[in-house]
């Protein structure tokens, strides 16, 4: 288990998700705490992480978290941004400032950007999908918002160990893909637990009157897979890197279409 | 016929062949584009060294029963629409650099 006080010395700690290690450092010794207690589970340790975020808060609360996400490359230095944050990233030094108010929204929308980059990198992508770990083996559930992704994850049977109801965490291993658990939450509230499982089948949910799973193809599956990744880089390479994961993956991962009932029978058949 | 076009892959998109269909995603805007077979055929085809008329007369008519005309104009449409897109190059020259400025050459 993670080592819930770290030791890092100074307003600073360090976030794991999916082996990318953040340190975020802070002026704000109360916000630093509340980073703590929010991404607790995921916190580590370490005094020193692969990645170097500075966050600069300010007072400014009035700016619009639903304006769109601007993400952006110039030579080394990444920007993204929205209305209530806006942060930059040199991938030369792995260093970087988010400046934003003291609020865990923005931070945490910071984050996902920042993996989703990352990630884009290392043959990998956060996917709009709740995911579990049942038998050691992980199952994810994208769709679209109201597809059921929550209502799936609250119906996991006591044996599955949820990582995530919002956001998973998918990433390309030697032996296939893993999925691991994030902090990053939905509807639920609730972080996910931080383990990972190789993923055994990725299911494209709908609600309908019966629980019936049916094979996808493999365009329509890959069509599935990249209309719910996360991705707003203005970035071609990138591009074609999240297009060749979903590719990959879809060619070892079974994806099938899940239409259920709305109650824990659906779970019999996942597993 | 399609005045000898040469037709090359834009190195902007990226491709992958699934289950049959050819998927090429557009690195400019992230439109996710289909090809149906022929289509695939053309753009497998596309080195930027052969012509549209050659890839219709060794590929498409060789492959498919379809009248030769009626085979290039409906090849020179679909190029003309994939150059639309950004996807492939259209040229009356030899295309070398795929990473050419992309465009239609009507």
């Amino acid at each position: 288990m993670n080592q819930l006080t770290p030791s890092l010395g100074g307003n600073g700690v360090v976030i794991k998700v999916g082996e990318l290690a953040v340190k975020l450092q802070t002026i704000d010794a109360e916000y630093c705490q509340t980073l703590r207690n929010h991404y607790d589970g995921f916190v580590e340790a370490a005094e020193h992480a692969e990645f170097d975020f500075n966050i600069e808060l300010t007072d400014s609360r009035t700016n619009n978290p639903d304006d769109d996400v601007k993400v952006t490359r110039r030579s080394t230095l990444w920007s993204f941004g929205r209305g209530d944050f806006q942060a930059e990233w040199n991938m030369a030094s792995n260093r970087g400032s988010i400046r934003q108010s003291a609020n865990l929204y923005s931070i945490d929308a910071a984050l996902r950007i920042f993996h989703t980059v990352m990630l884009a990198t290392r043959g990998g992508f956060l996917l709009h999908a709740a995911s579990a770990i049942r038998n050691g083996k992980a199952f994810l559930f994208t769709g679209p918002s109201g597809a059921g992704k929550t209502t799936i994850a609250s119906l996991a049977p006591a044996d599955a160990t949820l990582l995530t109801d919002e956001v998973s965490y998918v990433r390309k291993q030697s032996e296939g893909y893993t999925a691991f658990g994030t902090p990053f939450a939905g509807e639920l509230a609730k972080a996910g637990e931080n383990v990972s499982a190789p993923i055994s089948c990725l299911y494209l949910l709908t609600q309908g009157p019966a629980n019936r799973i049916e094979p996808l193809g493999a365009s329509d599956a890959v069509r599935a897979v990249l209309r719910n990744i996360l991705f707003f880089a203005e970035d071609p390479e990138l591009v074609r890197s999240v297009f060749q994961s979903a590719c990959q993956l879809v060619s070892c991962v079974p994806v099938c279409r899940l239409t259920f009932l709305p109650d824990s029978r659906v779970w019999e058949s996942i597993g | 016929m399609s005045q000898n076009l040469y037709v090359a892959r834009s190195s902007a998109v990226a491709a992958r062949k699934l289950g049959g269909e050819m998927m090429i995603m557009s690195g400019r805007d992230s439109t996710l584009f289909t090809l149906d077979e022929v289509a695939t055929i053309i753009w497998e085809s596309a080195n930027g060294l052969v012509t549209l008329d050659e890839i219709v007369e060794s590929r498409i008519c060789a492959e498919f029963d379809v009248d030769p005309a009626s085979a290039a104009r409906d090849a020179k449409t679909l190029a003309e629409a994939l150059a639309q897109h950004g996807i492939l190059l259209i040229s009356r020259e030899p295309i070398l650099d795929s990473n050419a400025r992309i465009g239609s050459a009507k």
